[in-house]
């Protein structure tokens, strides 16, 4: 798909993601927003899936390790054609599909229940390992958290995918430097992200700026390195494309009130 | 009369499901030599995975596998139950994901590594979580019942095993959430579960000496409880006793307890680990010095008759 039409999904689901959350006076939108082009290229362009047809085995992977960012994977689940615009009504409410993080049994498409952060990058080198032993030809995509990565499971996890060789598995790191409590250095330092990643058996590609479409793409197609799992570091902006999210920590986990929405959809018209 | 660990058993069961069914793979963390499951290993090594000393990991994995279509059964020691139980949680049973946990190494019966390794509180953690199967094998013969049984539920289950070798019992019928009667009897009841099963059937022995007709019921599965075969016993006795080796809160106690209140109960006494930890010893020594031993069941139930 050519990157003018997936920046035009992208902005759609921006959109999405700010009425959802308007709309549910909850939840958290500045590491959506930051996620988004990671998210939109791989329904898009990168992932074998149809919505038509979900549950077949041999679909490609995809578990959101940072549950938290559930309002772009809904909104971009939602552009592909898994489910209609009315369920954004019911976010985060009573008998929902869409469960404040995402639900594997109540939501189409979403291939794990996610949330306690850390289980998401275990459980996709599950499905990675599980793949290789059923012989199953997918890939496995999975997005973690900066903050995500102080969880000990990232690197439990992280050891086992170099261990088992999973080079059917990619790990996307939305690395926007911010947290509920503050920066990543304030609040417990990742140090050398990308030396660590290399240290723990992954082949690494660094991308620039994790929200340029473009940048994006080219490091989800770039070939896999056999025997190796893959970890994509993103450099992205906590709440990119809208003025007065963009690299705000307070905008993590709080909705914007109407008069709020309606700025920040304006900013994303077309 | 043979005697066998229930954790032996766990590992001859799973080399034979996994004769049966080429979809049953086996995670462990760096003790197959313990949780016995080092025999599938050498039977089935391609459908082995040794996770390493990484418990939370394991679980998850499992959960990521069993989406593929596999039966992924997951092995370590029970008081890892507490250290994994997130992944347990929010992994597994919140999606109701198929994976099995045989954990092994429960209660104080483990001995000598002491109190930081004997689990007194597994039952109640995965009681307690909607859609888990809880088994607590009595012996060899009905851990081997047990874990067909997990391979044909759809969803977790967790499986408690033992590490002291202990009584064999001949085969009784089994179904998933029955218990079994041991000894029928009128003047009181004595629920029990697990390898507590030996020492139950001691303390009955010796209440039958003194005149006294206790009936017997072993449970192997906690949940889905058999409440009717307790009430139905309540009702025949009205004194009711549980024998377990985990501790009183939260474990087979207390689901009779659930089970029964209200319903014409004249006694009932819990009889386990009383909210304390464990400590260092020789199995039989520390079945002595917590109370657990048939004498001392015996004892407590004739004082409270």
């Amino acid at each position: 798909m050519d990157i003018q039409t997936l920046e035009t999904y992208a902005r759609q689901v921006r959109r999405d993601i700010i009425i959802m959350t308007a709309a549910a006076g909850a939840g958290h939108p500045g590491g959506s927003l930051s996620s988004t082009e990671a998210m939109v290229a791989l329904y898009f362009d990168v992932m074998n899936v149809d919505p038509k047809d979900d549950k077949n085995p041999d679909r490609d992977r995809f578990v959101l390790s940072k549950g938290h960012s559930a309002p772009a994977l809904y909104g971009t689940l939602c552009e592909r054609g898994y489910f209609g615009r009315e369920e954004f009504d019911h976010f985060r409410q009573l008998h929902g599909i869409l469960q404040g993080h995402p639900d594997t049994k109540k939501c189409p498409g979403v291939d794990a229940s996610t949330g306690s952060l850390g289980q998401g990058i275990s459980i996709a080198v599950g499905m990675a390992l599980g793949a290789k032993h059923t012989g199953n030809k997918c890939h496995v995509y999975t997005i973690i958290g900066d903050g995500e990565s102080q969880e000990g499971l990232v690197w439990e996890a992280s050891m086992a995918a170099a261990h088992y060789k999973l080079d059917n598995l990619t790990v996307i790191l939305d690395h926007n430097g911010l947290q509920i409590d503050g920066t990543n250095d304030e609040v417990m330092s990742l140090g050398d992200i990308k030396a660590k990643a290399l240290a723990f058996g992954y082949d690494v590609i660094e991308v620039q700026d994790g929200n340029d479409m473009k940048q994006v793409v080219d490091a989800l197609h770039a070939p896999a390195c056999p025997g190796k799992p893959r970890y994509i570091i993103l450099n992205t902006l906590k709440g990119k494309g809208v003025s007065f999210m963009e690299g705000q920590v307070g905008w993590h986990g709080k909705a914007p009130n109407a008069e709020q929405a309606a700025q920040a959809l304006k900013e994303l018209e077309g | 009369m043979e005697k066998k660990a229930v954790r032996v058993a766990y590992g001859e069961a799973l080399v034979k499901l996994g004769e049966e069914n080429e979809k049953v793979v086996v995670l462990d963390a760096d003790l197959a030599g313990a949780t016995m499951t080092n025999a599938f290993k050498k039977a089935y090594p391609n459908r082995f995975y040794d996770c390493g000393i990484a418990e939370a990991n394991m679980v998850d994995v499992a959960a990521g596998m069993s989406t593929m279509g596999l039966i992924p059964f997951c092995s370590t020691f029970a008081v890892f139950a507490g250290r994994n139980y997130d992944q347990i949680r929010n992994g597994v049973c919140y999606p109701k994901f198929n994976v099995k946990f045989g954990f092994s190494h429960a209660g104080i019966t483990l001995g000598e590594d002491g109190g930081s390794h004997q689990a007194i509180e597994d039952i109640a953690l995965m009681r307690v979580l909607p859609g888990m199967t809880v088994f607590v094998p009595s012996d060899a013969n009905e851990c081997y019942q047990c874990v067909e049984a997990a391979a044909r539920i759809e969803g977790p289950v967790y499986i408690r095993t033992s590490r002291l070798a202990t009584p064999v019992y001949d085969p009784r019928p089994f179904t998933v959430g029955k218990g079994s009667v041991i000894r029928d009897g009128s003047d009181c009841a004595i629920f029990t579960c697990g390898i507590m099963l030996e020492h139950a059937i001691e303390a009955a022995d010796i209440l039958a000496g003194q005149g006294i007709n206790a009936a017997l019921v072993s449970f192997h599965t906690l949940k889905p409880f058999d409440d009717e075969l307790a009430l139905q016993y309540t009702a025949k006795c009205h004194k009711v006793f549980t024998v377990e080796e985990h501790s009183v809160i939260g474990g087979l106690g207390d689901t009779v307890a659930s089970a029964i209140i209200g319903h014409g109960v004249e006694k009932f006494l819990k009889i386990g680990i009383n909210d304390v930890f464990g400590q260092s010893g020789k199995p039989a020594d520390l079945l002595k010095e917590y109370e657990l031993t048939g004498p001392q069941i015996a004892e407590k139930i004739m004082k409270n008759l």
